[in-house]
């Protein structure tokens, strides 16, 4: 569950560029909201699945950020959680099929979770906090930032658990025949791992910051 | 797929590919709510609930699409129906048993955006699960988070009187632990030879 989702009405003005940085760096989804748990844990096993996935989630993100923020004004406000999941929806389906047009493997290693960008929670956090408040052009930018910044997370994951539990980086082996790959670094514990890894590095060079 | 008996079919969802930890499905109630006891055992106790209903709910579904082949409304129909089938059973609930309503609190209207609601629901049609098979994977499967849910509780529980490194609070020791929990479940995987 997210801890807070920061108000960005806070900030005076933010520009186009503001709002594209933050979703990569000082509000990125996976390290500082820690939101969108399951599929970064669940895919992260190799490179190649975290990057499919990630461009996968954010063209989603781009896509229903734009469209919702478009028909802002014409969604009434008491069903505006339930037409934000058709459109999403809508958007996952379209992802879902054209994955499997276009590589059936990929299709079968994503696997469900592909459907199961709909109940992201990154996707449907801005859609409320920031498409449905904001315009079209900065949707789409805010949304091209978040997807991006989940697509680096997604990557630092998948890379780091490929190359200890495979001893490969994109399927090119990065190590010499004699290492012996860490085996549970790309099964379900080696991802927990990882990202607790990842946050204790974020949460060591917060602290530094804070001291200094 | 067919020749997997109801047990096996319980004992898979539940121990050896139990969902939070093998699965990564519901991790964000997982790290959530995970805190106390009590609320733990209320949010498992409310998921199972929910996820029994979505599974009949979902195999009528994709019984009705495969009935006008129309596969590709799958994923949207889902999930609408499984908000709405939330809401209902809020209702419903709300009606008959003011106390149980009281004690599920508003842990019932977040469980339609749970990814392990919508999760089970695609891999029992995935597997071609009949009926019975459906509920009992239903059953399973809320069972596993549950008993995930309720041993992460009882570890933070205690976590709270630990004397911890200021580096590793926060949900960097929580998925630690996690990854320890993972571990030990794969222990199960021998259950289904």
């Amino acid at each position: 569950m997210s801890p807070e989702i920061k108000n960005i009405g806070l900030k005076e003005t933010p520009t186009s560029t503001d709002e594209f940085i933050k979703g990569l760096w000082k509000e990125n989804p996976v390290f500082v909201q820690v939101i969108g748990m399951c599929p970064t844990l669940a895919v992260s096993n190799s490179a190649k699945n975290a990057l499919a996935m990630g461009l996968a989630t954010a063209f989603v993100l781009v896509m229903s950020n734009v469209l919702i923020s478009s028909l802002r004004n014409f969604i009434p406000k008491q069903v505006r959680i339930a037409s934000y999941i058709l459109i999403i929806a809508t958007f996952v389906t379209m992802v879902d099929y054209s994955i499997q047009a276009i590589s059936v493997d990929l299709h079968k290693n994503l696997g469900a979770f592909i459907s199961l960008i709909v109940v992201n929670c990154i996707i449907l956090s801005r859609a409320e906090a920031f498409a449905s408040k904001n315009t079209v052009w900065k949707s789409g930018i805010d949304g091209l930032g978040m997807g991006l910044g989940f697509v680096f997370a997604l990557f630092c994951l998948g890379s780091v658990r490929e190359v200890l539990g495979n001893g490969s980086l994109f399927g090119i082996p990065v190590f010499p025949e004699s290492f012996q790959e860490w085996i549970v670094m790309i099964l379900p514990a080696g991802g927990f791992f990882t990202l607790a890894s990842w946050l204790l590095l974020f949460n060591y060079f917060k602290l530094k910051k804070a001291k200094s | 797929m067919k020749e997997e008996s109801l047990w096996f079919i319980f004992i898979n969802a539940s121990l050896i590919n139990n969902f939070v930890l093998a699965y990564f499905l519901g991790i964000c109630p997982f790290l959530g709510v995970s805190g106390k006891m009590e609320t733990a055992t209320k949010m498992g106790a409310a998921v199972t609930f929910v996820m029994i209903i979505s599974s009949m709910s979902a195999f009528g579904i994709h019984s009705l699409l495969t009935a006008i082949n129309a596969p590709f409304l799958q994923l949207i129909s889902y999930i609408v129906v499984i908000a709405a089938i939330v809401q209902l059973v809020e209702m419903v609930i709300k009606k008959m048993s003011p106390t149980l309503f009281k004690a599920l609190g508003i842990f019932l209207p977040l469980i339609s955006t749970n990814c392990s609601i919508l999760g089970l629901a695609i891999f029992q049609t995935g597997r071609e699960y009949g009926f019975f098979e459906s509920l009992v994977f239903a059953v399973g499967a809320g069972t596993g988070f549950t008993l995930a849910l309720v041993l992460m509780a009882g570890l933070r529980e205690q976590l709270d009187f630990a004397d911890i490194p200021k580096v590793v609070k926060g949900t960097a020791i929580t998925l630690l632990i996690a990854g320890i929990l993972s571990l030990t479940f794969m222990g199960f995987s021998g259950l289904g030879s």
